[in-house]
């Protein structure tokens, strides 16, 4: 077997270095203006980081290292030990995956040697999306597009929670390409729990809040489309809204020159979600029939997008992809992790969170390998635990932003973590398989 | 080591040697010219075989955001293909959307060591050059998109000088480590997002007010005085409409003898005679491109059967989305940079439009005289997945097959061609022109399509087989850089293969300054960001420490004027 060999030297190369262009790993948008200083081995988010940013970036690094039994033993030990338990599981899955480009090429080439299951943690609010492209498709659009273009934004969700600088890099652009300063935009609310503090800014022009319950967002928009039919409303009032609100909505797209639907399909916490989806997805069609409108997907969090996007290009198939058979199979019921964990059909689990501590593996009482940050939240002690850097702060790498299509550079700010690159752990698991 | 290759029937036109039974000396991966006193270290007797060299495809779409959009998209696509791990190979799956592995692994099968992608969004770069990079057996390289951005658009619009815009193409092609431009439905792209819905070559953008032809010409000049040996790669207006043979004779002569090539020409060969009001164009078209020596073209043949169109033309896929089979499809707009449209397709040799389409290509194929000047190409995925080229060999090489296809589409599209009056066949040597020699001359690979000293060796061997579509289905061996790679038309060493770009010269500090300005005022990502590093190319696994193996090529360009 190969030895690992620990990621980056022992000691910073300087005591304290500047980085700016700095490209964030704590949420989907993946902010790449940020400026960071390092002192020794803390870091210091001084300019455009978000609270999650500095949150994740400023954490103290503590000393952590491989533990098999919850004893401390060596990387190569801790290699062996996971080698072991996969080379022994008849069905071992491949779940968190909270990791870059590069770190889920290598999960995809250790879980098809290992014939293994692939999801990722987020993977229902994806599969939500890819049940509406496989059945539909749709019509999207990027974030640059909506800074510049967008004059109508109907929100579905309090895109804040998650992106805490969503209004500040996208809608707030005192500056835009087609219009003589910020673009006169109206914002519409549709749906419930919005704080509506943070909205206001250059270029937000007016504010339109739709109240409904989440999970009646889809009859609000089927109603929408409805009228811009031309044809009459069932009722008075849909899901509570009543009907001149829904005509003014439908004036309101009808005017637009470029409106833009914006959903995050982890934030539906309802049964059949996708249908909302669908039925966003299709009005967005049907009003590019004559006029121009996109839809645009916000979350793709812990390098969900990357994940999807490696695991389409290397098997053919987004998430939740089985090697069992020795080929790819997919299937966005069967290989959900949380499902077969619940139906004992798996029988080790892998789990990767390299970029937070916070995504934690599920309670399971099947053997667990946990490749994790230094700093990783553990409900229990893994069979096997493997402390790794972090791609944007410890290692190179590229992620995939929730757009879908700009991918960002990672950065290594030298902060001489000594922590073992994810790449190298899985590539040594699978060379020892 | 000294390789010998004895015997073969060689066909190597860039060297002038059609057919001719030679020997192929390699050494260190290279062709040589032994000296009499080398000793050889290994042989293969290819008495009686066809020696070529290891086959390129200038035009497929590999890898990008659209192909991964189309595998997403189709499940379906996969499912009777799914291809599973082998004691070399990893495990994947084929047909019109193909697992990258898989495309590289069935390149390789098929005799092939070079594909190119011909749409690379900048924006999307990275994503590009991972799949590539994820794309095992071939070399790869990438044509970025120009011509519906908003900078290169501004520059059109307030008359900048043209050196600047010499810079920023040049700027462009390094950022995202291209070897090539092309453009697609010049300025048409950007129009679809101000809800323009068509755009001839004389027609404005509604809001810079530039013209596709000013696109066209701009690029061609600039990407000519740059030195880069590609010409601008032109996917023109109006793709799929009928009626747009007339723009395509346009706009070959709106390129006023300044070097285009005109991509999957097929899709714009199209008249508007006849009781469907859709007929053929290629003859005309033909005509012109025989005449224009400065025109290459490649043909984006159809073929018949279930495939997916992904291109970077939303407007024009937007319209194609009426014809999605199955009914889904996924069109969008990107960074104020570019777009896309991915449409599932069945072309039905039933269908009058589809049946003619097919033989339109193969009247392109047959009416255009210089083989130099014609790719073999079906635009892969968008005319039919890139695995039926033996078949699209054969309907060129064999004409009594062709004629048997032909009596089996809809009778009204065979009413509706000359592909039955005309009798050539294409032979072995214009074959090798048209899938190594000629691409690798366009392409400016001055080390690839051809077998003379110096040569890289990449070799295909095949038996000479009077079924040419068995024959090139199954090559006897491929040889890539001297190694054997394919036996028997298997799989027998896997290779990471090169990347190539092509870096013209610029003023870096001048270009930069207001690019600076512009990432950090209007978009959602900064300049410093946006360009690659070598590394970042340089990371699939090839084995080798970054920037020091030969996966990344820089092919020489010409002089700047």
């Amino acid at each position: 077997m190969t030895a690992v060999q620990a990621g980056a030297s022992p000691a910073p190369a300087s005591a304290s270095e500047s980085f700016s262009n700095v490209t964030c790993v704590f949420c989907g948008l993946h902010c790449d203006d940020l400026e960071i200083e390092r002192t020794g081995q803390s870091l210091q988010v001084t300019r455009n980081g978000c609270g999650k940013a500095k949150a994740g970036f400023e954490r103290p690094l503590v000393k952590s290292e491989p533990r098999v039994g919850g004893q401390p033993v060596s990387l190569n030990e801790a290699v062996a030990a996971a080698a072991k338990i996969i080379r022994s599981s008849a069905l071992p899955s491949f779940g968190g995956l909270g990791t870059d480009i590069d770190g889920m090429r290598a999960v995809m080439s250790l879980a098809d040697k290992a014939r293994g299951v692939v999801d990722h943690a987020m993977g229902e609010g994806y599969a939500q999306n890819m049940r509406v492209l496989q059945t539909r498709g749709w019509f999207m659009t990027t974030l640059t597009e909506v800074r510049n273009r967008a004059d109508l934004l109907i929100f579905t969700t309090d895109v804040l929670k998650y992106h805490h600088r969503f209004f500040e890099r996208v809608i707030h652009a005192p500056q835009t390409l087609f219009a003589d300063g910020p673009v006169k935009r109206t914002i519409v609310l549709i749906g419930e729990g919005y704080d509506t503090g943070p909205i206001s800014g250059p270029g937000v022009d007016e504010i339109v809040t739709i109240s409904c319950a989440s999970d009646r967002i889809g009859e609000v928009i089927s109603a929408l489309a409805t009228l811009s039919k031309g044809a009459p409303l069932p009722a008075e009032t849909i899901a509570g809204v009543p009907k001149p609100q829904l005509e003014d909505l439908k004036a309101r797209c009808e005017k637009a020159n470029y409106g833009v639907i914006i959903w995050i399909p982890s934030a539906f916490a309802f049964a059949n979600a996708d249908l909302t989806i669908h039925r966003i997805c299709d009005f967005v069609k049907e009003m590019n029939v004559k006029q121009r409108f996109a839809g645009l997907t916000l979350g793709g969090s812990e390098g969900s997008t990357s994940a999807a996007a490696v695991a389409a290009w290397q098997s053919g198939y987004p998430l939740r992809v089985s090697f069992a058979s020795g080929a790819p199979q997919f299937d966005p019921e069967l290989y959900a992790i949380p499902r077969l964990l619940k139906s004992g059909e798996t029988d080790a689990l892998v789990w990767l969170s390299s970029l937070t501590p916070d995504l934690a593996a599920p309670q399971t009482s099947i053997p667990t390998i946990v490749i994790g940050t230094f700093d990783m939240k553990l409900d229990r002690e893994p069979d096997v635990f493997i402390p790794v850097a972090t791609p944007g702060i410890d290692a190179r790498g590229q992620i995939m932003r929730v757009d879908g299509n700009v991918v960002l550079p990672l950065r290594d700010l030298h902060r001489a973590s000594g922590l073992a690159n994810s790449i190298a752990v899985l590539n040594a698991i699978e060379a020892a398989l | 080591m000294l390789i010998k290759f004895t015997g073969g029937k060689v066909y190597d036109p860039a060297n002038g040697i059609d057919g001719q039974v030679r020997d192929i000396y390699v050494r260190d991966g290279r062709v040589v010219t032994p000296s009499a006193t080398d000793t050889i270290s290994a042989e293969y007797n290819l008495a009686g075989k066809v020696v070529m060299a290891g086959g390129i495809d200038p035009h497929s779409h590999i890898g990008g955001g659209k192909m991964n959009i189309a595998r997403m998209m189709l499940p379906e696509d996969h499912r009777h293909d799914n291809v599973a791990r082998g004691d070399l190979t990893r495990a994947g799956c084929g047909h019109a959307a193909p697992s990258t592995f898989v495309a590289g692994y069935r390149y390789a099968e098929m005799g092939y060591t070079a594909a190119f992608e011909p749409a690379m969004l900048a924006v999307n770069a990275r994503q590009t050059h991972a799949e590539m990079g994820d794309t095992p057996m071939i070399d790869k390289g990438a044509y970025v998109l120009l011509g519906s951005d908003d900078y290169f658009l501004r520059l059109l619009t307030r008359g900048a000088d043209k050196e600047e815009i010499k810079d920023y193409i040049a700027w462009t092609m390094h950022a995202a480590q291209a070897l090539a431009v092309k453009v697609v439905n010049p300025g048409g792209i950007s129009a679809f997002k101000f809800n323009q819905r068509m755009l001839d070559l004389d027609e404005k953008n509604a809001f810079y007010g530039v013209t596709p032809r000013d696109i066209i010409l701009t690029l061609g000049r600039s990407l000519q005085e740059l030195g880069v040996p590609h010409p601008v790669h032109v996917h023109g207006c109006n793709l799929g409409v009928p009626g747009n043979k007339e723009t395509t004779l346009a706009t070959i002569r709106a390129a006023e003898g300044t070097p285009i090539h005109l991509t999957h020409i097929q899709f714009h060969s199209y008249g508007t005679e006849g009781d469907f009001k859709f007929s053929s164009g290629a003859a005309e078209i033909a005509e012109l491109v025989n005449q224009n020596p400065n025109v290459s073209i490649d043909v984006g043949q159809i073929l018949f059967g279930q495939t997916v169109t992904a291109s970077g033309d939303s407007m024009r896929q937007y319209g194609n989305t009426k014809s999605a089979n199955p009914k889904k499809w996924v069109v969008m707009d990107i960074e104020c940079d570019a777009g896309c449209g991915v449409v599932p397709m069945k072309y039905r040799d039933k269908s009058f439009v589809n049946a003619l389409q097919w033989a339109i290509g193969l009247e392109m194929f047959l009416l255009v005289k210089d083989p130099w000047r014609i790719f073999l190409t079906t635009d892969h995925p968008n005319g039919a997945p890139f695995t039926t080229y033996p078949h699209l060999i054969r309907l060129l090489m064999d004409k009594t097959f062709r004629n048997e296809m032909l009596r089996r589409i809809h009778p009204g599209a065979q009413a509706a061609t000359i592909l039955g009056s005309i009798t050539r066949e294409y032979s072995l040597n214009e074959i090798a022109i048209m899938t190594r020699a000629g691409p690798a001359k366009s392409l400016g690979l001055k080390d690839r399509g051809h077998l003379g000293p110096g040569a890289c060796a990449d070799i295909t061997v095949y038996d000479d087989n009077p079924d040419r579509e068995a024959m090139f289905t199954t090559p006897a061996f491929v040889f890539k850089n001297g190694e054997m790679i394919v036996r028997n038309g298997r799989i027998v060493h896997v290779v990471a293969g090169a990347t190539h770009v092509v870096r013209p010269e610029y003023d870096r500090k001048r270009t930069e300054k207001p690019l600076k300005d512009y990432f950090e005022t209007y978009h959602t990502m900064r300049m410093e960001n946006f360009r690659m590093a070598d590394e970042e190319v340089i990371t699939a696994g090839c084995g080798h420490a970054p920037g020091t193996c030969g996966c990344l090529i820089v092919q020489p360009v010409g002089t700047r004027k």
